[in-house]
């Protein structure tokens, strides 16, 4: 510009219009960056000055100033490891379930009984209309209710196993509906950027058996599709309070609440942990995501 | 030509043999559809069951009882929370969408998408921890500003509205961010070749092509604070008048004797609320998903 500016005679040539145009445009995109620098500086002040201060909570220390004892103490706090096993061993029981369930389903249903594809997806939508709380106040009732009524049945025996502590069955099979609607589509976006039937009439021709075809020519085509229901599911798993806590079992976040009262900075601690693990699943997701996109 | 044959053959051959495996394909279908009739299905018509019955005989003095005194302010305020939560979030993320779609920083862009993909997963308890850490009574940002002299309190209708708004507002921007994406430049170009100013593109363009998907968002927010038990039951207890948190106590038995079904009515009538306005979402979202190509 300044280089132009001592040409004079090229000034008044320019016709007006083209002369207000620049100026025009230089002074809108001003406006529109200030505007978009305010929007993200608030936005960045929101989303940011949580995640630092609570780790400042649980670093802060009234007589040495900065310690990370909170950290420490997370692995000797009574009862982590025992929750944390739980909460992973229902994520991958809830995983292994949801995807047998669906991923069979959903092919069929791809190749050849397309009229059932609007019956499943309101199916596996429904579940997000109803409040998880709702749901359990449902389960609760049968729970109470069974014991009652069938006592002389085999439904008594399935219902008692269903709870046990250690392992129990019906919180695997809430968590399977929970998931369902995020597995859907999940599995319906990679289903549908795949020639499943093609793959599907080729490897049959080829002599392929249906389990050979599921888990060796399908499966595999569908790696980041499956590898996000789970991540999805298990992300979902270790975050779930509502159920559990109303059914009275400790998952891992039910023991951070439980410890909340006599262990603020741990359960602090544990939060931000928690979270970090989950950025790292979905951050490693999306990351796998945008490989596959620029492979294919 | 003659390894032709065999290739016209083959359709014939899985036209042939698609039959048997319609029959097959109805089966792989039967365990999802009776899993989900059962486990879900049943507790829907306990529920239901439940909310018509008082001490084994039809009834509607539960659903009578949930829409009156204390458990219809609990309805009311879930509503007024999950519904400013809503609008507020849907704005404020359009605005960061807007801001972050229209930057030429791809590194931003791809950092706030990201983000915002993690952000809107988390909830719950440690949701709840990481703002009493920030803005509790001994909270780190309370204890630096001298908040708490202030007669500043976490503990209410717009402290939980606040902390609703850290998951929402990034689900609203995972949301809206394709359809702004589906905006055509050209579109902007033969606005202003028309003479349209900036206003006038947005009024008569921009807004209306985004309705639906703003809509949408707004109803996925509503449900999901609507929804939201863990992070209220952790943050303000009973103080606070929400559905979730009634249903939680007639749960535990905080009822009178005889009144137990109330939960079930309450849970009728979540499921109404946040029915009807998902009813609103499932056409909108197929209307908008024209836009998102």
């Amino acid at each position: 510009m300044a280089a132009l500016t001592p040409a004079g005679p090229m000034a008044p040539m320019t016709p007006p219009a083209i002369a207000a145009e620049p100026g025009g445009k230089a002074g809108r995109p001003r406006r529109i960056r200030v505007w978009r620098g305010v929007v993200l500086l608030v936005a960045a002040v929101y989303f940011l000055v949580p995640l630092i201060a609570s780790f400042t909570f649980t670093v802060k220390d009234s007589s040495k100033g900065f310690t990370l004892d909170a950290y420490g103490q997370i692995l000797s706090a009574e009862g982590f490891g025992k929750s944390l096993l739980l909460s992973l061993g229902l994520g991958v029981a809830t995983i292994v379930v949801v995807l047998l369930l669906t991923l069979p389903a959903m092919l069929a249903v791809r190749l050849g009984l397309p009229k059932l594809k609007p019956i499943l997806e309101i199916l596996c939508t429904l579940p997000l209309v109803v409040p998880p709380i709702t749901f359990v106040a449902g389960i609760t009732t049968i729970l109470q209710w069974g014991p009652d009524h069938l006592a002389d049945t085999p439904f008594f025996q399935t219902i008692i196993a269903a709870q046990n502590p250690d392992f129990p069955v019906v919180l695997v099979l809430a968590y399977v509906i929970l998931a369902l609607p995020f597995v859907y589509r999940a599995l319906d976006a990679g289903l549908g950027a795949l020639d499943a039937r093609t793959l599907v009439e080729a490897a049959r021709n080829l002599g392929a058996s249906w389990p050979h075809l599921l888990f060796r020519v399908i499966v595999p085509n569908l790696r980041s599709a499956l590898a996000s229901a789970s991540f999805l599911t298990l992300a979902l798993v270790l975050g779930e309070f509502t159920i559990a806590s109303l059914l009275h079992y400790q998952t891992f976040p039910v023991w951070i609440y439980t410890i909340s009262g006599s262990q603020a900075q741990v359960s602090v601690a544990v939060s931000v942990f928690s979270l970090l693990i989950t950025w790292l699943l979905l951050l490693a997701l999306s990351s796998a995501g945008a490989r596959q996109r620029s492979g294919s | 030509m003659t390894v032709q044959s065999p290739v016209h053959t083959a359709p014939a051959a899985a036209g042939g043999g698609s039959r048997p495996k319609k029959s097959k394909s109805w089966l792989a279908t039967v365990p999802l559809l009776a899993f989900v009739v059962l486990v879900f299905g049943v507790p829907l018509v306990i529920i239901l069951g439940g909310t018509f019955s008082r001490e084994g005989t039809l009834s509607a003095a539960n659903v009578t009882d949930s829409l009156q005194g204390a458990y219809l302010t609990a309805l009311l305020g879930s509503v007024k929370l999950s519904a400013l939560v809503a609008v507020v979030g849907a704005l404020l993320g359009t605005f960061l969408a807007q801001a972050v779609v229209t930057s030429r920083f791809r590194l931003l862009r791809e950092a706030v998408l990201t983000a915002s993909g993690v952000l809107s997963n988390f909830g719950g308890i440690p949701l709840a921890f990481a703002w009493i850490a920030t803005l509790g009574n001994s909270g780190v940002v309370t204890s630096a500003l001298g908040l708490d002299s202030a007669g500043w309190s976490l503990y209410n209708f717009w402290g939980l509205a606040l902390v609703y708004l850290y998951f929402s507002i990034p689900l609203m921007v995972v949301v809206v961010v394709p359809a702004l994406d589906g905006l055509r430049p050209q579109w902007r170009e033969a606005a202003q070749n028309n003479g349209a100013n900036t206003w006038q593109y947005w009024r008569h363009v921009g807004i209306p092509v985004l309705t639906p998907t703003l809509l949408g968002g707004v109803v996925l927010l509503f449900g999901g604070a609507f929804a939201a038990y863990a992070t209220a039951a952790a943050m303000v207890g009973g103080t606070v008048p929400l559905v979730t948190l009634q249903i939680a106590n007639a749960l535990s038995g905080n009822v009178l004797i005889g009144h137990e079904n109330v939960a079930l009515a309450l849970s009728l009538d979540m499921i109404v609320v946040a029915g009807l306005v998902m009813a609103v979402y499932l056409p909108l979202q197929r209307r908008s998903a024209r836009w998102l190509r």
